[in-house]
Formats: C-alpha cells, sequence, structure tokens
C-alpha cells in the first residue's frame, strides 16, 4: 500500500515536471523582458508564432534542430514587432501586448491548418524520447531506505527528456546571468531606472531590444514545447491559455530565474489536479470536471497567482521600478 | 584615463586650451527657447559658477555638455578639440562626469553596483575592484560611503557621495554639479566644498550651479550668469559682488531685505499638544511636541532634515494620525478628521518634498486642472466649473509671474521654481485661516524666492497664522517671528526670531538639551 502510494505521488510529480516545462520557459522569458522594463502580454502570441512555425519545420525537415531554429525566429519576429513599436515608437506597451497575442494566435492557427493532426516525424520523436537522466537502479534496488528513495527520486524526476533539463540548465544560466554579469547587472538597471543607466554610459535602447528579442524567444521555444513534445500533434490554440498563467506567474516568482523553476512545478501540479478531477468525476462529484469548467483552469490558476503574489506583501522589492514606462532621453 | 595629472602644474595647464569651450549653443523644446546662442568657457583647474535664475537654461545647457540632449545648433571644444557627443557615453568616454540635480541612481542597488554600472569591467571581479576604489576614494576625499549599502537606504548626503564617486571612478577630470547644495544640510555642504576645492588642487575643472550666492562667491573662481537662456556674461568672483551677480541674473536691481510686518492681534490659531506620531516599525518621529500659535504670525520650523518636519505637517493636515496628544484649532481637536474636512475648515497645506517633484500635483495635468483638484470638493453639484477654475488658474499664474506657454501646459514641464509657485499659489487661493508651508523656496533662485516671501507676509498680515517649515537659517531668523526648534521629533527649543542668533539654532538642531545629538538624514524615508 505505501509503496502503491510512492509511485503514486512519484507519477503525479513526473508530470507535473512535464506540464511546467512550457509555463517555466515562458515565465524565464518574460522575466527577462520585464527586467528590461517592457511588459509584455504577447507572450500567448509569441508562444503560438514559435509552436506553429517549430512544428511546422519539424514536420517538413524531420530536425530537431530547425524546429528550435524555427520556433526562435517565428517567435522573435513577433518580438522584433513589439519592440519596434514600444521601444523606438513609445507605444502603449498593454495595448501593444494583447494586440500581439491576438495577431501570433491568429497567425499560429492560420499556418497550423496544414499540419492538423500531423504527428511529430520520427527522428524527431525518438530524440525526445531519450532519457538522459534515466539511472540504473537494479543494483540498489533491493536496498533499504536509499534503494525506495533512489526509485522515486528517478521515477518523479530522471526519466525526463533533454526539453525538461534544457528549461532548467536555462533558469540557472539565467539565475547567473542576473546576479553575476556585466551585461546582467545593465539589464537590472535598465529597467530600474533607464535615465540613470544611460547616464552611466550603458546602451538602452540596444540593451531594451536585446532583452525583447532574447525573452520572446525563449516563449518561442516555451510554446513548441506543446505540439513537440507534450501533445504530440497540432490541435488550434494548442498553447490553451498558458500564456497568460506565465504572466501573473512571473510577478508570482518576484522575476527570479530560480523561484520560477518551482513556482512552475507548482502550477503544474495544479493542472494535474484538474487533470485528475476531470479524469476521476467520483473525486469532485460536481460540475468541476465540465469541458468548459477545465477550460478555466489557465484563467483561474493565472488569478490564483496574482492572489497570491500579491497577499500580504507590502513591503521589499516591488518589480522593476520603470515597469511598462516608455523611456525618451530629452523627456522634460 | 586617469583623474589626476600631477606631471601637469595647473598654472601651466591654464595657459594651454580651456577645458571647455561651449560657442552657439541653441536649443528648443517644443515652443520654449530653452538655450539662445550661448557662450561658455571653462578654463583647466577653476571652479566656475553657472548661474540663472529657474528655467534660464542651466540645466539644458549642461544635459547638453553631458550628451543627453542634442543640441539644435553650436559647437563643443574640449581641451581644444571639437567633439560632438551622441549620446552620455560620449561624453563620459571624453572624460566629463555629471551629478544631476535629481540623483540619476537605481535605488535597489547597491553603491558598488551603482558605481560600476556601464564601465567596461567585469562584474564578479569588479564589484569588488569597485567597492575596494570606492573606499579608496572615500577615504582620499573623506565621503563616508559603505559600498554594499543600498543607494534605498541612503540619506540624500550619502546618494550625492555616491554620485561623486561614481564620476570619480570613470576618471573624469570635468565634474559638472547642478544645483548639488539644494538638498543638504549645512554640514554636509562644507563637506562637499572640501571635497570640490581638495578635486581643484588636483587639476580638476568643475562647474558649479547653485542659486545661493554666498556658496557661489565662497567656492568659485569665475561666474557665467544665463538669463532667459541666453548668456549675459561671465566675471571673476574676486571683483564682483552678491548685488551684482542678482543684477545680472534679474536684469534689474532687486532689493535683499524681506520685512517682517508685527504680529497680528487677532488671538490664538493653533495649539498643538503632546503630538506623539509613531511610525510602522513603532519608533517615534514626533515625541511630544506642543506649541502655539497665534492669527498674522509666522511661526518658523528648523531642524536637520527628517526631524520630524514631515509628519507635523501631515499630522495637521490629517494626512497621519498621532497616537497620542492634541490638534486643537479654534479650540476644536482636528485629531481623527479627514482631509477634505480640514481643508474645509481653513487649514491648507504645501510640502514640497525633496525631490521636489510627485507631490501635491498632478504632474501630466495642466495648471487649470491641478487648481481645480482641490476645490472642486467645495462646491456641490454634479458637472465641474471649469470656467472659474480657468480664471483662477490665469489669476495665480499673473500674481506670480509663473512662466508659461498658458494655463494648459502640463505641469510637467514646468520648470521647479514655477511648480512651486503653483502649488502655493492653490494653497493661498483657497483663503485659508492657518497654511502650512514645508520647504516653500527649496532649489528656487532668489528671485522667486523673494516674490514666495512676499506671498506669505501678504497672507500674515491678512491675519492668517503661518506654519513654515525651513532649511535657510538666515531667512528662517529674517522672515519668523518665532522659530522652533525640532530635533529627533521633539521640540528643543522656541525662540523669538527677533533677538536669537543662527548658532544658537544651529546648537538647538543638533539636540543640545541633553539629548542625544541625532546624525544627518537619520530617520530620513523615501518621500
Amino acid at each position: 500500500m505505501e509503496t502503491g502510494f510512492a509511485v503514486m505521488a512519484a507519477l503525479f510529480l513526473a508530470s507535473a515536471v512535464r506540464i511546467s516545462v512550457p509555463l517555466l520557459v515562458g515565465t524565464l522569458g518574460e522575466t527577462v523582458t520585464e527586467r528590461a522594463g517592457h511588459l509584455n502580454l504577447g507572450v500567448e502570441g509569441m508562444m503560438m508564432l514559435g509552436a506553429s512555425a517549430g512544428f511546422l519545420v519539424a514536420v517538413r525537415t524531420d530536425s530537431v534542430l530547425l524546429a528550435l531554429l524555427a520556433a526562435i525566429l517565428g517567435s522573435g519576429a513577433g518580438a522584433l514587432l513589439y519592440a519596434v513599436l514600444t521601444v523606438t515608437f513609445r507605444a502603449n506597451q498593454v495595448v501593444t501586448g494583447l494586440a500581439l497575442t491576438i495577431f501570433g494566435t491568429g497567425v499560429a492557427n492560420t499556418l497550423g491548418k496544414t499540419v492538423v493532426g500531423e504527428n511529430p516525424p520520427p527522428a524527431v520523436q525518438a530524440f525526445f524520447a531519450l532519457k538522459p537522466l534515466h539511472a540504473d537502479l537494479s543494483g540498489i534496488r533491493d536496498v533499504p531506505v536509499l534503494g525506495p528513495v533512489a526509485g522515486f527520486v528517478d521515477a518523479a524526476f530522471l526519466q525526463h527528456n533533454v526539453y525538461v533539463y534544457g528549461a532548467v540548465a536555462l533558469a540557472l544560466l539565467l539565475a547567473w546571468f542576473l546576479r553575476r554579469t556585466r551585461a546582467g547587472l545593465h539589464l537590472r538597471a535598465i529597467g530600474e531606472n533607464p535615465a540613470a543607466a544611460d547616464a552611466s554610459g550603458i546602451r538602452v535602447i540596444a540593451g531594451k531590444y536585446a532583452a525583447i528579442l532574447a525573452g520572446g524567444m525563449m516563449c518561442g521555444l516555451a510554446g513548441l514545447y506543446m505540439p513537440l513534445v507534450h501533445i504530440q500533434t497540432w490541435t488550434d490554440n494548442i498553447t490553451g491559455g498558458r500564456g497568460w498563467i506565465v504572466v501573473a506567474l512571473v510577478i508570482f516568482v518576484r522575476w527570479d530565474p530560480l523561484k520560477a523553476t518551482l513556482g512552475a512545478l507548482l502550477f503544474g501540479a495544479l493542472a494535474i489536479v484538474g487533470f485528475l478531477l476531470q479524469a476521476y468525476p467520483q473525486l469532485s462529484g460536481s460540475i468541476l470536471f465540465s469541458q468548459y469548467v477545465i477550460d478555466m483552469y489557465p484563467y483561474l490558476m493565472t488569478l490564483l497567482a496574482l492572489v497570491l503574489a500579491n497577499a500580504g506583501r507590502k513591503k521589499g522589492w516591488q518589480g522593476p521600478g520603470a515597469l511598462s514606462v516608455p523611456y525618451f532621453r530629452e523627456e522634460r | 584615463m586617469p583623474y589626476v595629472h600631477p606631471e601637469q602644474d595647473p598654472a601651466e595647464r591654464r595657459r594651454i586650451d580651456p577645458a571647455i569651450e561651449m560657442e552657439g549653443i541653441s536649443k528648443a523644446f517644443g515652443s520654449v527657447q530653452a538655450n539662445r546662442d550661448v557662450r561658455f568657457t571653462v578654463r583647466h583647474g577653476e571652479i566656475h559658477a553657472l548661474l540663472g535664475e529657474n528655467g534660464s537654461g542651466k540645466s539644458t545647457l549642461m544635459n547638453i555638455l553631458s550628451g543627453i540632449y542634442q543640441p539644435d545648433a553650436g559647437t563643443i571644444r574640449l581641451r581644444g578639440r571639437e567633439v560632438v557627443f551622441r549620446s552620455p557615453r560620449d561624453s563620459i568616454e571624453l572624460g566629463i562626469g555629471m551629478v544631476h540635480q535629481h540623483f540619476k541612481l537605481v535605488e535597489p542597488m547597491t553603491a558598488s553596483e551603482n558605481v560600476a554600472m556601464g564601465t567596461g569591467d567585469g562584474l564578479s571581479r569588479s564589484r569588488a575592484k569597485a567597492a575596494e576604489r570606492i573606499r579608496d576614494y572615500a577615504a582620499r576625499f573623506g565621503m563616508p560611503v559603505d559600498p554594499d549599502k543600498k543607494v534605498a537606504d541612503m540619506s540624500v548626503g550619502e546618494k550625492q557621495s555616491v554620485e561623486i564617486l561614481k564620476v570619480l571612478y570613470r576618471g573624469a577630470d570635468i565634474l559638472v554639479l547642478d544645483e548639488p547644495t539644494a538638498v543638504l544640510t549645512p554640514q554636509e555642504i562644507e563637506h562637499l566644498f572640501a571635497i570640490l576645492r581638495r578635486m581643484r588642487e588636483e587639476g580638476a575643472s568643475i562647474v558649479f550651479i547653485s542659486h545661493k550666492l554666498h556658496e557661489v562667491l565662497d567656492l568659485c573662481d569665475r561666474v557665467t550668469v544665463l538669463r532667459k537662456g541666453e548668456t549675459v556674461g561671465t566675471v571673476d568672483v574676486a571683483g564682483t559682488t552678491a548685488l551684482r551677480l542678482i543684477e545680472m541674473m534679474v536684469g534689474r536691481a532687486v532689493d535683499l531685505s524681506i520685512e517682517r510686518p508685527p504680529v497680528g492681534a487677532d488671538g490664538p490659531c493653533l495649539s498643538v499638544r503632546g503630538l506623539t506620531v509613531r511610525d510602522a516599525l513603532g519608533v517615534a518621529k514626533l515625541d511630544g511636541v506642543s506649541f502655539d500659535l497665534a492669527h498674522g504670525e509666522i511661526l518658523g520650523v528648523a531642524g536637520l532634515a527628517g526631524s520630524g518636519q514631515k509628519e507635523l505637517c501631515e499630522s495637521i493636515a490629517g494626512l497621519v494620525h498621532p497616537q497620542s496628544g492634541a490638534i486643537l484649532f479654534h479650540e476644536r481637536d482636528i485629531v481623527g478628521r479627514s482631509p477634505r474636512e480640514i481643508i474645509r475648515m481653513g487649514i491648507s497645506m504645501s510640502f514640497i518634498p525633496e525631490d521636489r517633484l510627485g507631490m501635491g500635483l498632478v504632474a501630466s495635468m495642466d495648471i487649470a486642472d491641478n487648481i481645480m483638484l482641490k476645490d472642486y470638493a467645495l462646491y456641490g453639484g454634479f458637472l465641474l466649473d471649469r470656467g472659474s477654475a480657468r480664471r483662477k488658474a490665469q489669476s495665480i499664474v499673473d500674481r506670480l509671474a509663473i512662466s508659461t506657454p498658458s494655463i494648459f501646459h502640463p505641469v510637467r514641464k514646468l520648470s521647479g521654481g514655477n511648480i512651486q509657485k503653483v502649488i502655493l499659489g492653490r494653497e493661498i487661493d483657497l483663503s485659508p485661516k492657518l497654511l502650512v508651508t514645508a520647504y516653500a523656496v527649496r532649489g528656487l533662485d532668489i528671485h522667486s524666492s523673494y516674490t514666495i516671501y512676499h506671498l506669505l507676509n501678504e497672507q500674515k498680515r491678512k491675519g492668517v497664522a503661518i506654519l513654515y517649515v525651513g532649511e535657510d537659517l538666515d531667512v528662517l531668523l529674517e522672515l519668523c517671528d518665532r522659530v522652533m526648534v525640532l530635533c529627533g521629533g521633539r521640540v528643543t527649543g522656541i525662540v523669538d526670531a527677533r533677538t536669537s542668533r543662527k548658532e544658537e539654532i544651529g546648537l538647538l538642531m543638533t539636540g543640545v538639551t541633553g539629548d542625544a545629538p541625532v546624525p544627518a538624514g537619520a530617520g530620513e524615508g523615501k518621500a
């Protein structure tokens, strides 16, 4: 009975890890963008652009590398559009981001029409079937305590594909970048006080463009995970509102890449709970398993993230000081 | 670029090309011509004052020199070579360092991060190096700065030290300071001057912008005066006087005495008894403050920054609820009443915070709307009466000589002095019985300051009771009838301004009544 529970728990965690990947990568991307002082509500749109471009190329070429590249370019194009409008022309960031989401979703759904119902080709499937960290535990399975613990850890965290570990590595890399590198310091300075950064000789405009493009590209990689690895086919609106959870998660994890891994995992786990309610209606015994209610989960979670992030929080750092404020050097 | 050039004798360098030559500089912002054909030359190793009234184009000229604004016309030569600045980066690379009037620091970051920011050094290594160099410079020039302290936690004086360190760290040998003394205490100013003299000895050229003439006469070698965006002339400090400089600034002779009408006989207005205010952490910001204020009297309030002035003003205005004590206005306790009720009773407050922005006015709204902001509530009805607000705005603009293209100009685009006149003008226009005014002349030029003193005296003659929180002790003694001194939230003395001396108040400010002295900037939060 106890082993049964442990197996269940490990499987639950493993599913949560898998479903948290697009949330994590998207949160990292939006964190980079917001650290430069730009609130990009186009996350959902850029995820869709990356997903469609990447999946199309994967189906046509059967190359993982080209698929990733296409996702980066697709979402990067969306981010570039946003950057030109909000940095160079100082357009309203909220309106521009919303427009990008609507535009990106529409373009992606149109592109995706040609590959609806198709599956990733063999080489791509094989690549993401690899479990590079999966350990051979046959030698210690019968050792007391150590055996079951190792088995649990392996089942929950080590039987994943490259995408999962890539996401975690990206989080660690970004945390190091923001805290320890010169470019990271400059990025933070630009987001906090662009006038001060400018007066210190930092290239503010170039820095903003770089951060928005890099952030958008990460969102594209977040989106590509859905058709390529998670669902393994294309359907309309395949990212299903995850871009909005991301926007809230960034605030929930206080613009911190390390906390983003935990925050994404938490919301991955909540999503699994949602699926379980759907799969076992007797668990809830109510209308909670209705498809319409299930479709609401991303948005409910967005609200939940915002409530949790803002509950009882009145002191300390409240996010980048110049978030969503356009910068113009000659402003008087 | 090394900061010191010991191989070059300052006297030798004076003979070669000047450090800065700006010629024919023009710059317009929309319809406002901020600089017109300005000429400005600074020699090596001198402290050169740039004088002018608010809005005369000093800051614009210096922002052009630091690469923030692009001039519409004109040339800049540095050490004899013509240069064009496309960005602040270009200017920094040529050894120009600017200490801005509104500090350009990233508040959530530490001193060393702010200093290392934008320089070519890699971070992990450079943070340690920056910290070390900060300690180095700090010791050399006597600036006590903790490299690991966050800027947000610093006093204004410390923030300024960080700005100066930032400039030194970049190896600047031309230093521009835009109104550096506006927010400093007298002690901090003395300290700053010692640092600047030290830098001059080491060969640096310094441009010093200030409204305080005695500072200019005390510190500087030469003065260039601007008026309405144009150069009036450059003179040696040795051969000039304060009166002569004011004439150059204003364009005519100005009477510098502050009149002091006698106290009216309309009886008491405000009695404060045992007022105690604690902050969120339970620290007493005001501790048993008691005083009386009569109609037709100006009571000055002196004290180091953060001694409880802000809390006192906000308690009277109903913005802060005191823990204990009474505020009796015409013998009615106003503690616990809402700000709106208090305004209706005839109490007005204007508070100019240290950054001079962001309080009392909505920056993006125009003058008329800002004036309506406070008095619309006094009238009933659903619709706003814009016509009367406009007339009121126009009369305030005319009476206080506020320089603005129109009353429909956003307040944010006015110069600091004009913004302050709008605030004070609005409060006076409500015909208050009690006027609380804090730092009314903060950062204002002489001419505007005197306009404000006259306005206050006019109110005093009408029988208005005035609580005047100020910084300049000379002015407090000349303008006020009595001066109350605060130190660490306690009243350390209330003296007769007619018979007291500055030194006496200075001692009370540091708490010589037996209490422990409070360091400058203590308890000073974000305004």
